[in-house]
Formats: structure tokens, C-alpha cells, sequence
């Protein structure tokens, strides 16, 4: 996971992992909330461009951020989607909540983000 | 009844988080054989992803056993178990519906069962609490040259 927080606009950009299973999950949560927490940003995007693979327990992280980002009051976006993991995200219902956004520049995102 | 399998293979390994990335695309890799398409894969890898995780989270819990996987092909149909000797599901009516988890204090979505239903064509539950778990799933897989050559029929004949 990398991340990079754009300090005039307020954006958090994550750029998640290949691998989003339940074994992925268990540090991704935490270094989410983690840089949630030390930024305060006013929109957090995850950025799903190099996501290859998601399960059910993908549907659980987005979740939990959606309601960990509620509480602490900062929105959340979806971009870059692969088809297959799109599938998942249809069949869950997450979509009607957090909208999948285009707009977010692939090379901008990646040059954007830290290690 | 008997059946004739054109291939067939067996799998075993502990229930640690990090052998769940292994079981589906060992899965995978044998499924190829068939000849399926890239979103067949992803169908199989997904569906194996939800079973295997589940032996290890629910089956097993904090303690430490083995999941076994036997997968077969016969008839271009890939056939797969995943059993675990854990805990068992005490209600397996409820466990199937979409969104229940038992655990949702672990930020489980509850949709493993469901994904498994949508991926694969079928997929049945047996379970003996104190015993253990079995899932077995079929997918009939149409082999992506047969389905190009469909394409391409369909294409000159349009
Ligand atoms: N191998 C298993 N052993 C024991 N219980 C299981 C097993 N697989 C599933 N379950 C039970 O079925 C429920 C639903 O499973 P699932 O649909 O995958 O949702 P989730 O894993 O998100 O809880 C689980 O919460 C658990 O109670
Ligand atoms: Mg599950």
C-alpha cells in the first residue's frame, strides 16, 4: 500500500494493494485508519488501479473504513476499478453507498504516491 | 454413484492467513487445464478464496488444524472440496443467508457463502458441529477456444 496526502485540496490518495483477501486486510485496516487518523483529510480516495484480486473480505475493509471515515467525519471515494473485482463490488451493494469515481489520473495517482 | 475423473488432486496445509493466496492459485493452476476464461479464473480463484478463509477463521478460530482440497475435472466440469476438522456450523440455513456473519465484530462482510453460490454453478454445505466442514462446489467450464470459435461463427454468420 502506498499513500500521499495532498495537502491543498485535503485528499488522501491510497493506492491498495495486488491482493485484497482476508490475510491482506488485517494490516491494510490498520495503515488506513492510521494515515486517516494522522491527516484528517476531507476526502480519502482509494485507488484500486493495481488491484488484481478481491474477495469477501475486501467488501468488509471498504466497509469499515466507510464507517471509520463517517465517524471522523471525511468522505471516501472508489477509483480505478478492474472488472473482476467490479463484479464483487456489484454483488455486495457497497456501490450504492460509495460511488466508483473516474477523473482520478492513473500516472498522476502513481507518481503522487509514497512508498 | 461412480465417476470416471480425468484428473484429480489433493492439497493439505495449516490454517495460517498466508496459505489462502497459495490454495487459489494452486487451484487455479490445475483448473487451467480446462482451458477457461480469464473471468472463469477469477470465478474459481474468488470461490476458493471464500471457502478456504472461512475454514481458517470460523473452522479453526485462534486454534491451529489443517484444510484439506480435493479438486477434480471430468467432462469439462472442475469439482472442488474444502474441509477443515474445526468447529462445525450449527445452523447452516442461516449461515447461506446473504450478509449474516457470525463474527461481524471482525469486520467480516458475511458474503463468502453468497459469492460462492454466484461464482460456481453449484455448491453444497456439510457440516457436524465438533467434527468439521466440507464445501463441495462444480463449475462447468467453457473452454475459451470453444468460445471463440463460437464468436467467430457467430461473427460470420451475422
Ligand atoms: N468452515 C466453517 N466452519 C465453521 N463455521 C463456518 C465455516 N464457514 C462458514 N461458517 C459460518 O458461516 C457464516 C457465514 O459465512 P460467510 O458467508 O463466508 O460470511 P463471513 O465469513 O463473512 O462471516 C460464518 O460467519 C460462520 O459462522
Ligand atoms: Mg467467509
Amino acid at each position: 500500500m502506498k499513500s500521499r496526502y495532498v495537502e491543498e485540496d485535503g485528499l488522501l490518495f491510497i493506492k491498495l494493494t495486488e491482493d485484497i483477501d482476508h490475510h491482506e486486510t488485517e494490516i491494510l485496516r490498520r495503515m488506513i485508519d492510521n494515515e486517516v487518523e494522522r491527516y484528517m483529510p476531507r476526502k480519502v480516495i482509494l485507488d484500486f488501479s493495481r488491484v488484481l484480486f478481491m474477495d469477501s473480505a475486501g467488501i468488509g475493509l471498504i466497509l469499515g473504513r466507510y464507517k471509520f471515515c463517517k465517524m471522523v467525519g471525511t468522505q471516501i471515494e472508489i477509483t480505478n476499478v478492474k472488472p473482476s473485482v467490479k463484479k464483487i463490488l456489484e454483488m455486495s451493494g457497497l456501490l450504492k453507498i460509495i460511488p466508483i469515481t473516474a477523473g482520478y489520473q492513473n500516472d498522476f495517482l502513481w507518481n503522487a504516491c509514497q512508498p | 454413484m461412480i465417476r470416471r475423473y480425468e484428473n484429480e488432486m489433493k492439497l493439505e496445509f495449516m490454517s495460517k492467513s498466508n496459505n489462502e493466496a497459495f490454495a487459489r492459485i494452486t487451484v487455479a493452476a490445475f483448473a487451467s487445464q480446462l482451458d477457461p476464461t480469464i473471468e472463469e479464473l477469477a470465478d474459481i480463484k474468488t470461490a476458493v478464496s471464500e471457502a478456504v478463509t472461512n475454514c481458517i477463521i470460523h473452522g479453526y478460530e485462534k486454534a491451529e488444524g489443517m484444510v484439506q482440497i480435493v479438486a477434480r475435472l471430468y467432462d469439462h466440469t472442475l469439482e472442488i472440496e474444502i474441509s477443515d476438522h474445526g468447529k462445525g456450523i450449527e445452523d447452516i440455513e442461516l449461515a447461506r443467508k446473504p450478509l449474516y456473519t457470525s463474527k461481524p465484530n471482525l469486520e467480516r462482510s458475511g458474503m463468502g457463502f453468497t459469492i460462492m453460490e454466484n461464482f460456481m454453478d453449484e455448491m453444497q454445505i456439510e457440516s457436524v458441529v465438533g467434527m468439521g466442514t466440507k464445501i463441495t462446489m462444480r463449475k462447468k467450464i467453457s473452454s475459451s477456444e470453444e468460445e471463440e470459435n463460437k464468436q467467430e461463427t457467430n461473427r460470420i454468420l451475422a
